[in-house]
């Protein structure tokens, strides 16, 4: 016979989802509690955001970068301010910003914790068609990957929600995530095998599969900022229905959600959102997968609050890893693809064993 | 969160309440009704039940296996005819030559293909029923990604490709990550949820690692990591195979004796401790026993993706059964898959976990549209 122990820690599937950060504070304080990460977490944003316009290989005081932005002249600093540091900060906000909800979204959606914006194919589709480019077109500017980037996670999206959505329920999460497993295996393996069979397409790839936001240009965001504006918008609007859904499809529908149309509307949301984060960084893992468990600790599992908070955490999180980034060797500067990990998992294993963690 | 919501076809019109179900000799009364065709054997005071569909896909399964066995050791630069290879295999009087060819060049990886495959599968349908996650696999616990940085910095650091020397930097990087991720996730149990996170997180960092460390070198030696990363089975012979068949034979009774404590497992941890499972000894062992096939396999043949994940998933498709914790079928799935993967992979020249999850993806493919159209059944 098992003698239970006492903290009843056999209920390892069925883990209580913590109700809300303070068990016993009311609706207004937990409430006010909220609010308060919201600000502070928006407040970090702002000072991390300058941070990263002034620290890199030289230092630039906050005065000066004040000036370089509103009394400009021709001076190197301010030239390295307006050209380098300031696009280098807008791209990891506005990509920070879309592989935290896209993650968060996927998250809540199939409520599996392993889930990532990469499940739906985003990655692997953006990686085939650019190694498609490099190896078949012969293409090896990095500028010149974002349209194939763009096609290949669209494209491939497309492809596993087919798969996903055949049948009389449609698209229902496990569907999407087993199809998604399915395709990303293929297009990883072709795409393996294309770079494994010239040193030259490997080159350039080993390098493209490590994202960073160093070395944009702005010319990109034209095209970018309405594609993730879109999914950002259709993302938080679909907050209030991913509640429902975490109950489970027959209340969700009972409650008045139109389970096909929330659906489309996440997977649209991801693909536009993770789509174009690829499109412009490469991909950076890790973010679209911590910030979101992190966030839901600290706020409580109500997606209204989740998604927002997480749209402002993960681009201050991007932002952080890449400062490290810029500073930590002594020459040269780390991607900040793989600093996001470097620095996220000692945090997320700190946390996970502090917090009485909740499942999705 | 299991699959068995995905894979259980809709259920049938349940018969109207308080109708009485015909009589036939499937449906007397004092009879169980398992839901399922099966066979049952009976020898003296024992008797065993066996699922009917189980038994059929096991069978067809091993026909597969054999029949891509014979074609793949048939083939290459000295193409033989089945009929060749079998009398090679199974005739000592046979041509000497051809026997060279088959027994003592291409047996070697055809076997370690087979013994491969069905370790990844187990391990994956271990580690699948244990997180309750149709995305669970080894991978979930670390060992892939420290077997890769072992590797790697084996390979990359002190600059060595000696067979023994990578397979123990794997082995190495391997075990120290899953027995730091399961330290990390143990307070006062192990929850299945707090391993998954502390698994991506150790995975994650030692995956940045292994990039910077494959960003820092050579495009040359990067592509030698990546090729190992891959996984190939080229360059084993029979020294290798001995070993590994004899670990495996011991893990295999392991396995077998942890699947019906995880199987009332996934009824939910209250559940199986009314049924007597000691949860905490069952996951332990299962996590030692999946850790441990695969790392039998990365030691040979490096880390071989997506079988683990895959094997289960398709033999559970197979045998329409309510759990991927079947290891026989899972076993021999696995099997097929990289033995084809195997014969493709010697074809093109490229290491065998390129093509495994190619075939493998578009073999899940086609069976989730099958079954998600509802034509079965």
């Amino acid at each position: 016979m098992t003698t239970a122990p006492p903290t009843g820690d056999l209920t390892a599937g069925a883990e209580r989802a913590e109700p809300g950060p303070r068990d016993d504070a009311g609706p207004a304080r937990r409430h006010r509690h909220r609010l308060l990460i919201l600000l502070t977490a928006t407040a970090l944003l702002l000072v991390v955001a300058v941070l990263s316009v002034m620290i890199g290989a030289r230092a630039i005081a906050p005065g000066t970068v004040w000036d370089a932005l509103f009394h400009f002249d021709d001076s190197d600093e301010h030239v390295m301010v307006r050209e380098l540091r300031v696009p280098r900060t807008v791209i990891g906000l506005v990509t920070g910003a879309a592989l935290g909800l896209s993650g968060a979204l996927i998250q809540a959606f199939t409520r599996n914790p392993l889930a990532d914006p990469g499940i739906l194919g985003v990655n692997a589709g953006a990686s085939l068609a650019v190694t498609f480019a490099v190896a078949v077109l012969g293409y090896t500017a990095a500028g010149q990957f974002i349209w194939f980037a763009l096609g290949g996670a669209f494209g491939l999206t497309v492809l596993v929600y087919a798969l996903g959505s055949i049948g009389a329920d449609r698209g229902t999460p496990v569907k999407l995530t087993l199809a998604g497993v399915a395709f990303t295996a293929v297009c990883g393996g072709f795409t393996s095998a294309m770079a494994l069979k010239s040193t030259t397409t490997f080159d350039v790839m080993r390098f493209w599969g490590v994202g960073s936001i160093g070395g944009r240009s702005l010319d990109i965001l034209p095209v970018a900022l309405p594609l993730i504006g879109a999914g950002l918008l259709l993302g938080l609007l679909s907050a209030g229905s991913l509640n429902a859904l975490a109950l489970g499809d027959d209340i969700a529908r009972s409650l008045g959600t139109r389970l096909a149309v929330t659906r489309v509307a996440v997977i649209l949301a991801v693909t536009l959102l993770a789509g174009t984060a690829v499109a412009i960084a490469g991909p950076i893992s890790f973010v679209g997968l911590m910030v979101p468990h992190i966030v839901r600790w600290f706020v409580g599992p109500d997606q209204r609050w989740i998604l927002p908070v997480t749209v402002i955490v993960a681009p201050a999180f991007l932002l952080v890893a890449d400062i490290i980034g810029r500073v930590v060797l002594p020459s040269g500067e780390l991607r900040v693809g793989l600093v996001t990990a470097l620095v996220g998992a000692p945090v997320l294993v700190a946390l996970v064993r502090r917090r009485k963690v909740s499942t999705l | 969160m299991s699959t068995r919501t995905a894979s259980q076809p809709p259920e049938t019109t349940p018969p109207p309440i308080g109708a009485v179900r015909a009589r036939s000799p499937k449906n007397r009364p004092g009879k169980v009704d398992p839901g399922r065709a099966t066979w049952t054997l009976r020898r003296g005071g024992v008797a065993l039940r066996v699922d009917r569909r189980a038994v059929l896909v096991c069978a067809v399964l091993t026909v597969v296996v054999a029949a891509l066995g014979v074609v793949t050791l048939g083939s290459g630069s000295i193409s033989l005819t089945p009929v060749q290879v079998l009398s090679a295999l199974l005739d000592p009087d046979a041509d000497p030559r051809a026997r060279l060819v088959v027994v003592t060049w291409r047996l070697p990886r055809l076997l370690f293909a087979v013994v491969c495959g069905a370790a990844l599968a187990i391990s994956g349908a271990l580690f699948q029923s244990l997180t309750k996650n149709p995305l669970g696999s080894p991978d979930v616990i670390g060992f892939a990604s420290g077997s890769y940085a072992g590797a790697s910095v084996v390979m990359l650091l002190l600059g060595t490709a000696n067979y023994l020397a990578v397979a123990s930097g794997s082995l190495i990087g391997g075990a120290l990550t899953a027995l730091l991720v399961y330290l990390l996730a143990y307070r006062g149990g192990l929850r299945p949820f707090r391993l998954i996170i502390v698994g991506i997180a150790v995975g994650a960092f030692l995956g940045s690692l292994t990039s910077m460390l494959l960003l820092s070198v050579s495009p040359q030696q990067a592509m030698l990591a990546a090729t190992w990363g891959a996984g190939s089975l080229s360059g084993l012979g029979f020294e290798q195979l001995r070993a590994t068949a004899v670990v495996f034979a011991v893990l295999l009774v392991g396995a077998a004796l942890v699947v019906r404590p995880l199987v009332h497992l996934e009824m939910g941890d209250d559940a199986a401790v009314a049924l007597g499972v000691r949860a905490q000894r069952a996951r332990l062992t299962a996590t030692v026993v999946g850790v441990a096939l695969t790392a039998l396999v990365t030691a040979a043949a490096g880390p071989i993706a997506f079988i683990a994940l895959a094997a289960p998933q398709i033999a559970q498709r197979l045998t329409r059964s309510s759990t991927t914790l079947r290891i026989v079928p899972a076993a021999l799935a696995g099997a097929a898959v990289l033995v084809g993967a195997d014969f493709i992979a010697q074809r093109i020249d490229l290491p065998v976990g390129v093509v495994t999850v190619c075939v493998g993806g578009a073999y899940l493919a086609w069976l989730l549209a099958r079954q998600y159209a509802g034509r079965r059944r």
